[in-house]
């Protein structure tokens, strides 16, 4: 067996959460990797700790404190104003080299897969990705993690015994963010960040958001699949009515009918709403994995073999373009509804 | 002005809905399931192919697995590519991404001087998306990945690709070498071509080469080369849902549900 560039026996005892940012905030996931990464310290005694890095982003670390920090390290450089993979990879091998932690969690957005994919084999550690579920056992600190294979019909779970950090993605979504206590203290550290422009590879031409669209958060979602066919208006306006947001199956994203950011399931966004209302659509595991978090769920389906039903809380077997429009009609009726 | 050198790395894997966890045994069960090209990697080798279509050059495919592999991957010269590397050895066997992207980067090694490196979003046994940068890394190469679109400079060597991230993309440049990721679904894989079919079973389009040929670390290959090891291993449970159907007119139906959803939030 090769070994990794630090044994278990070098290690410390500390968790490292990476805090990403982008354009100044820190995003939703990380404060998710926090909320867990604080009970799983709290149940070992061990350290939790950020590791944000950008450009003049230190202010970040009291909302890291407020969900559980204890410590940040914040590497702060030029060349980190944007993500760019030698930078960002560069900056946190420094830290993780010289800080050496146990568990570094990372979210499984696109610039967290790449940072932590390139990381693992320069660490020459292992890395488990996407995970749905994290243990640290007590008393020796093995991080077990939970990943889902096949379309997410099957789990497995894995360890790595002898390899330092031991590092992981969490899918977003997945988490409660603890409630957080605003005013508490932790230790920033400020961390020398040592990058050369000729390191640098990739160029950044034009960077192109048009306000990111983010359906784990919406109270409500109506969940639009290829048996409504392609015309969403009546969908969008029951999202709109009921204060919450339109998601679809993989189908409708690839026929260009909603943005990518839009797709529910296992290659899309896990969703946590009080109610979701799935419209034509079958139920396969891909899509189910984005609904298990919700509170309620109502499908509609013609067909009354169709998986989704056997996920569902109430079922209606009953063509959706008819029953949307109606309820549309029916909730107008009652006004608003209101969310706490 | 030079043509480019395009590798493609491809994967064969079960039909994921045809997978089944043995509840006793907790192992999976793999006989009798049928196989496919990673559907991801169809994505990648259409883009690899369009590039040739522009700017000619080769593309190859490569792939680390079985013999077994053979059949599904031959589907890859029916769609237009010049070759298949398999790299196949017991000793491969068992593999996480450490070991798997350190076996790819051998092959890499072994086949010379190559411009752009194309592999699939994920693999869908796996779904880890990891194996291009860590390949990247081993090979100390600059990487694009989740790209929609990808165009080559050749005169000036570089690679320009639309990368798609969280609302909206980024435009990006590296230099050549590179290694690329394709977003799954971005276009649309062409059909095999069946008078490319006696070409593609002729045995020289493809070459295997086993651990000896790559001058692999045998301490960095397959489960000996993998930091990562398998605990344990269930079937996903869904969770158990109240199901209630709620029948009538459809207008009775609409009714019901906007009293239930008022009661709900
Ligand atoms: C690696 C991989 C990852 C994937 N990731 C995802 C993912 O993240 N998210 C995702 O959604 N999918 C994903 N998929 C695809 C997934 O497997 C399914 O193919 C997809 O979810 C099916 O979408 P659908 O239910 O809209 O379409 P279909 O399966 O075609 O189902 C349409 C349904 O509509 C019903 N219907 C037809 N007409 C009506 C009507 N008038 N009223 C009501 N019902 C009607 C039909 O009975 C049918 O059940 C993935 C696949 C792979 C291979
Ligand atoms: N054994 C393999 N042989 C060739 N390519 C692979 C192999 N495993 C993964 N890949 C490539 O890496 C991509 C991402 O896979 P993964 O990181 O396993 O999800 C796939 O789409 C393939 O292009």
């Amino acid at each position: 067996m090769s070994a990794s560039i630090y044994s278990p026996a070098e290690e410390r005892k500390e968790i490292w959460v990476y805090l990403e940012q982008d354009d100044g905030a820190l995003l939703q996931i990380t404060l998710e990797l926090l909320s867990k990464g604080r009970e799983m310290a709290d149940a070992t005694g061990w350290r939790l700790v950020g590791l944000l890095l950008g450009d003049n982003v230190a202010h970040l670390a009291d909302l890291a404190f407020a969900h559980g920090a204890d410590a940040v390290q914040a590497g702060e450089h030029a060349l980190l104003k944007f993500f760019t993979i030698e930078a960002y990879a560069q900056a946190a091998f420094q830290a993780l080299i010289e800080g050496k932690p146990s568990v570094f969690l990372l979210g499984a957005t696109p610039n967290g897969r790449d940072l932590a994919a390139r990381l693992a084999v320069r660490l020459r550690t292992g890395l488990n990705a996407d995970c749905t579920e994290l243990h640290l056992e007590s008393p020796e600190g093995l991080l077990i993690s939970e990943v889902s294979g096949f379309g997410g019909g099957v789990l497995a779970l894995i360890g790595m015994p002898h390899h330092r950090p031991q590092m992981a993605t969490v899918r977003p979504g997945v988490f409660q963010v603890n409630g957080g206590t605003t005013g508490k203290q932790g230790e920033l550290v400020n961390i020398p960040v040592v990058l050369d422009e000729r390191l640098m590879r990739t160029r950044i031409l034009e960077r192109n958001i048009a306000g990111s669209v983010d359906i784990s958060q919406t109270p409500v979602l109506v969940a639009a699949g290829r048996g409504v066919g392609a015309d969403l208006t009546d969908l969008w306006q029951l999202a709109a009515q009921l204060g919450g947001d339109l998601g679809a199956t993989r189908p409708l994203v690839d026929m260009g009918l909603v943005e990518r950011d839009r797709q529910v399931g296992q290659t899309g966004v896990v969703c946590s709403p009080k109610l979701a209302l799935c419209c034509g659509i079958s139920g396969a595991f891909h899509f189910i994995v984005g609904i298990e978090k919700a509170g309620t769920v109502i499908a509609i389906n013609t067909d009354p073999q169709s998986a989704i039903f056997d996920s569902a809380d109430y079922c209606i077997v009953e063509d959706a373009r008819s029953i949307i429009p109606e309820l549309n009609k029916a909730l107008a009726g009652a006004g608003e509804v209101e969310h706490e | 002005m030079s043509e480019p050198r395009i590798v493609v790395c491809m994967k064969v894997v079960p039909k994921p809905e045809e997978i089944r966890v043995n509840p006793q045994t907790h192992l999976l069960e793999r006989a009798n399931v049928h196989t496919e090209i990673n559907p991801p990697d169809m994505n990648a080798i259409e883009m690899a192919l369009k590039l040739q279509n522009e700017y000619g050059g080769s593309v190859e495919i490569l792939s680390m697995g079985p013999p077994s592999f053979e059949h599904d991957l031959r589907v890859g010269l029916m769609m237009g590519a010049d070759h298949i590397y398999l790299l196949s050895d017991r000793a491969f066997g068992g593999a996480d991404t450490l070991a798997t992207t350190y076996t790819l980067s051998q092959g890499i090694r072994k086949l010379g001087p190559v411009d752009v490196i194309i592999l699939g979003e994920e693999s869908s046994d796996g779904a880890t998306g990891q194996v291009p940068q860590g390949l990247a890394e081993w090979l100390d190469l600059p990487q694009l990945t989740l790209l929609t679109d990808l165009s080559l400079d050749m005169e000036a060597r570089c690679a320009r690709g639309r990368r798609s991230i969280k609302g909206g993309y980024e435009l990006l440049e590296v230099p050549l070498p590179c290694v690329v990721s394709v977003k799954t679904a971005c276009n649309e894989p062409r059909f095999m071509d069946y008078r490319l079919k006696q070409r593609a079973a002729v045995a020289d389009l493809m070459t295997i080469w086993d651990a000896q040929d790559l001058n692999t670390d045998a301490e960095c290959t397959g489960l000996k080369g993998s930091p990562t090891t398998v605990t344990g291993l269930t079937a996903a449970q869904l969770r158990e849902r109240k199901q209630i159907h709620i029948t009538g007119t459809r207008e009775e139906i609409a009714a019901k549900l906007a009293e239930l959803i008022r009661q709900l939030l």
